[in-house]
């Protein structure tokens, strides 16, 4: 099948602002939308560029927004998008070049949510035991991939890049309910700044972008729980 | 282009499981960057899904000498042993260590970690099959990549994320067996399109392999041997690199991995008359034989007819009779692969797969403390070191049992991070020839102006078909003939290639193309092997030599580089232990 390809495009080498620029390809109805793009890459224009990695959506390299919404290109089968598509870069993120948004300020979030283990006990030679229970509490936040598709589709990130944003919290959430983690306060401190957890609106755009099906707005509402819950 | 300057005491290049595993150790001990042409979570490391096995006996009875003899019978005898007792005994330390950094693994009832069943990995020396792979549901892959990073944030570790590395430097160092030492590290930076000189007294190459020189491959499309390639261009050895794993359950046409812990988990492997095809070459452990045996059984059905869809060219793995809680708790991640890029309901239909090029088993050659060995003496080269897929120990001599890989990045990450930072502290800080940088400089100066008519993706295209064609699970010297043929003509292409993108900022175009050239490079190297190799043993079958011969080739092959870019061949001897070479049966 024939699918129009358009493509926001932006070299800051020669371009002044972003373009779109509008592709023709061929493409079998099961393809990915990310084949779409590597066979503009390939055999139409080289100079497109694009993060990408395992190309089956568990790296986290190729959120954009298609079509309107943020997905991962590897995810999303042309079948099931149409025969017209476009592709822009996740908002919110500083634009490098076509897809390729700079990530740094989303890792500094992601850094800020102190996201590892903290423990001051003397584990022995043996594991620590956790319940099944106590490990389901946490089991849905593991699953991020960190690929920005959450806070770069949330209407509060766009207006306040100051914004901790849903994948910090997600990852904060995953070690807040870990039954092992011993610096939940001071996660909740970090998350009950200004910038943290309540300048969410609960718009569902982040639930809705998740590629692993993380329920993120929920992840937020409970961290948001845990904060008042803590202060009585 | 601008040039920059850094000083280092070690460098690791790579931030899988194995380079993050490794920089934890290095970490705070002496100044270390870790430069990787991804951001750290993207590492294919994360793609891994069923276990790391460890003989914990939290479920069953085990011991780490059961797991030792798997590992080297699974070797199909070309492992060295003394490694891979150090694998195997480590591996509960390693596992127990990752969950005390916080790995989320699946519990028991009484909350210990919970082990399920893999291939290849028995009970008693092969009585039955035995649950040791240690899990958190088919993403432990995605859970040691995150958790190893945590550890890394937590010591503030130093990233250098998104530069690629395209050259090593070496400084004379006479008087010394290798006669050469480690002094610098060349890098591209994607964003800026900047060369940066890294002077250094250690480099850990971590940088993982390359399954992309096949068509149906599991691998990222990063995984292009970037490392193993610079080297070897530099005259490191690359060995037994005949040895490449076919991984029975890929994605039909796709690649894309279906854990062995679905059929660890009870799946079953059908032919298109519904029969259990396993039962007749591995009575005992059946659909859970290690991945070269199912592998070369599934391709034998197909090439007797047996094959299922249109083209009648793959299987069935059939998960239908499971429990659908358990495939929601123990497979989630796999099922939803199958929904996505299939649109069927792994609960109701069997999931058409075909082997799909996933691991090398062969690369630079180290001990095992992680250090580089040049010739088949052993000789350490002063301060370079690899762990991971990139290397070769050997644990997994001439097929690796699931879960090993995981396991064998953080062993041997851990130990070579280790000796790495004691052999930093006696290192003094190595000179550097001027303009280190002059080669690499050359080479993206020659791709940019390369005016020629040959494709990038056109020639990857080729390659790729013709190793899944003809150097994959059955081989002959006909075919490996073939394979050379076509390398050789793509590698005369291959200097005709012209690129779009003549910039600076995010040039994948240029990255693309340097990184097909190392991909090239390790596919002459990987067929070189396999033609010379006139035995079957492992993952490399060959229909002309079907039988082990040990008496000839008992032996791991070293491949050098000649000056005219041809494949030289050396040997060396297998390091023997506990258990002698016998028939491999299951």
């Amino acid at each position: 099948m024939q699918v129009e390809l358009k493509i926001k495009r932006y070299n800051p080498e020669t371009d002044t602002k972003p373009h779109w620029q509008t592709y023709t390809v061929d493409m079998e109805p099961t393809d990915k939308v990310l084949d779409a793009i590597h066979e503009v890459k390939y055999h139409q224009d080289g100079t497109l560029a694009l993060r990408r990695s395992c190309v089956h959506g568990v790296c986290g390299s190729d959120a954009m927004v298609i079509n309107g919404v943020n997905r991962l290109a590897c995810t999303q089968l042309i079948q099931d998008v149409g025969d017209k598509i476009t592709v822009e870069p996740i908002r919110g993120l500083p634009v490098i070049k076509d897809l390729v948004v700079d990530m740094e300020p989303f890792f500094a979030q992601y850094r800020s949510v102190l996201p590892y283990l903290v423990t001051t006990d003397e584990p022995g030679y043996r594991e620590r035991t956790q319940s099944s229970e106590e490990r389901d509490r946490f089991d849905d936040t593991t699953k991020c991939i960190l690929c920005a598709a959450c806070t770069t589709s949330c209407p509060v990130f766009w207006g306040n890049s100051g914004y901790v944003g849903p994948a910090a919290i997600v990852n904060a959430h995953r070690f807040i309910f870990d039954s092992r983690d011993e610096a939940g306060a001071e996660r909740l401190d970090v998350l009950n700044d200004r910038t943290g957890v309540w300048r969410c609106r609960t718009a569902f755009n982040c639930t809705d972008a998740c590629p692993r099906d993380i329920k993120v707005t929920q992840a937020i509402e409970e961290v948001k729980r845990e904060i008042l819950y803590s202060r009585i | 282009m601008n040039v920059h300057h850094h000083s280092y005491d070690a460098v690791i290049v790579g931030a899988g499981g194995a380079g993050l595993r490794a920089a934890i150790e290095v970490a705070g001990k002496c100044r270390v960057a870790v430069l990787t042409k991804l951001y750290p979570t993207r590492s294919h490391t994360g793609a891994a899904q069923g276990g790391m096995c460890a003989a914990l006996a939290n479920v069953e009875e085990d011991s780490w000498e059961w797991h030792a003899f798997d590992t080297v019978k699974g070797a199909d005898y070309l492992g060295d042993q003394p490694a891979i007792e150090i694998m195997c005994r480590e591996a509960i330390d390693a596992v127990v260590e990752l969950e005390h950094f916080g790995l989320p693994f699946n519990r028991t009832p009484e909350g210990k970690i919970d082990q399920r069943r893999f291939g290849g990995h028995t009970r008693n020396h092969g009585e039955a099959a035995v649950r040791r792979a240690c899990y958190s549901a088919d993403r432990t892959g995605h859970m040691i990549l995150q958790t190893l990073f945590q550890q890394c944030v937590k010591r503030d570790v130093t990233f250098f994320n998104e530069f690629q590395v395209l050259d090593m430097v070496f400084a004379d160092d006479p008087g010394t067996p290798a006669g050469r030492r480690v002094a610098g590290v060349i890098a591209y930076e994607m964003a800026t399109g900047d060369l940066h000189v890294f002077t250094t007294k250690a480099a850990l190459f971590a940088s993982g392999g390359f399954g992309r020189m096949f068509k149906i491959s599991s691998n990222a499309v990063s995984l292009t041997g970037d490392g193993p390639g610079l080297l070897y261009r530099r005259g490191i050895p690359m060995q037994d690199m005949e040895f490449f794993q076919f991984h029975p359950t890929g994605i039909y046409k796709l690649g894309i991995l279906l854990s062995e812990a679905a059929r660890g988990e009870g799946g079953i492997l059908r032919n298109v008359d519904g029969e259990r095809f396993m039962e007749r070459y591995a009575p005992t452990v059946k659909d859970l034989a290690p991945r070269d045996m199912v592998s070369r059984s599934i391709m034998t059905e197909i090439r007797e007819g047996r094959g299922a869809g249109a083209d009648k060219d793959m299987v069935y793995l059939d998960l239908t009779h499971l429990p659908p809680e358990q495939i929601d708790e123990k497979l989630p991640d796999i099922t939803d692969f199958v929904r996505t890029y299939l649109g069927i309901e792994p609960k109701k239909d069997p999931i058409p797969i075909q082997p799909t090029a996933h691991y090398a088993m062969g690369g630079i050659p180290t001990n095992v403390d992680g250090q580089v060995v040049i010739d088949a003496d052993n000789t350490v080269l002063p301060g370079l070191y690899a762990a991971g897929e990139c290397a070769c120990v050997s644990v997994h001599g001439a097929n690796r049992l699931g879960t090993n890989s995981l396991l064998d990045i953080v062993v041997f990450g851990r130990r070579g991070g280790r000796d790495m930072a004691r052999f930093v502290i006696d290192a003094d800080q190595p000179e550097l020839a001027p303009e280190p940088e002059a080669e690499v400089l050359a080479r993206i100066e020659k791709m940019k102006a390369g005016a020629g008519d040959a494709n990038t993706a056109d020639l990857r295209t080729r390659l790729q078909a013709e190793m899944t064609a003809n150097a994959m699970v059955f081989r002959t010297e006909e075919s490996l003939a073939h394979a050379t043929e076509v390398i050789d003509e793509l590698t005369e292409e291959y200097e005709q290639v012209s690129i779009d993108d003549k910039g600076q900022v995010f040039n994948y175009d240029l990255t693309e193309a340097l990184e097909l050239g190392y991909l090239i490079e390790l596919a002459k190297v990987t067929v070189a092997s396999a033609r010379a190799r006139t035995e079957s043993r492992g993952a490399h079958f060959r229909d002309d030599h079907p039988l082990r011969e040990d008496e000839h080739w008992m032996k791991h092959t070293l491949a050098t580089r000649k000056d005219d870019g041809g494949v030289h061949l050396g040997y060396k001897p297998v390091i023997g232990g506990n258990y002698e070479p016998m028939e491999r049966k299951y």
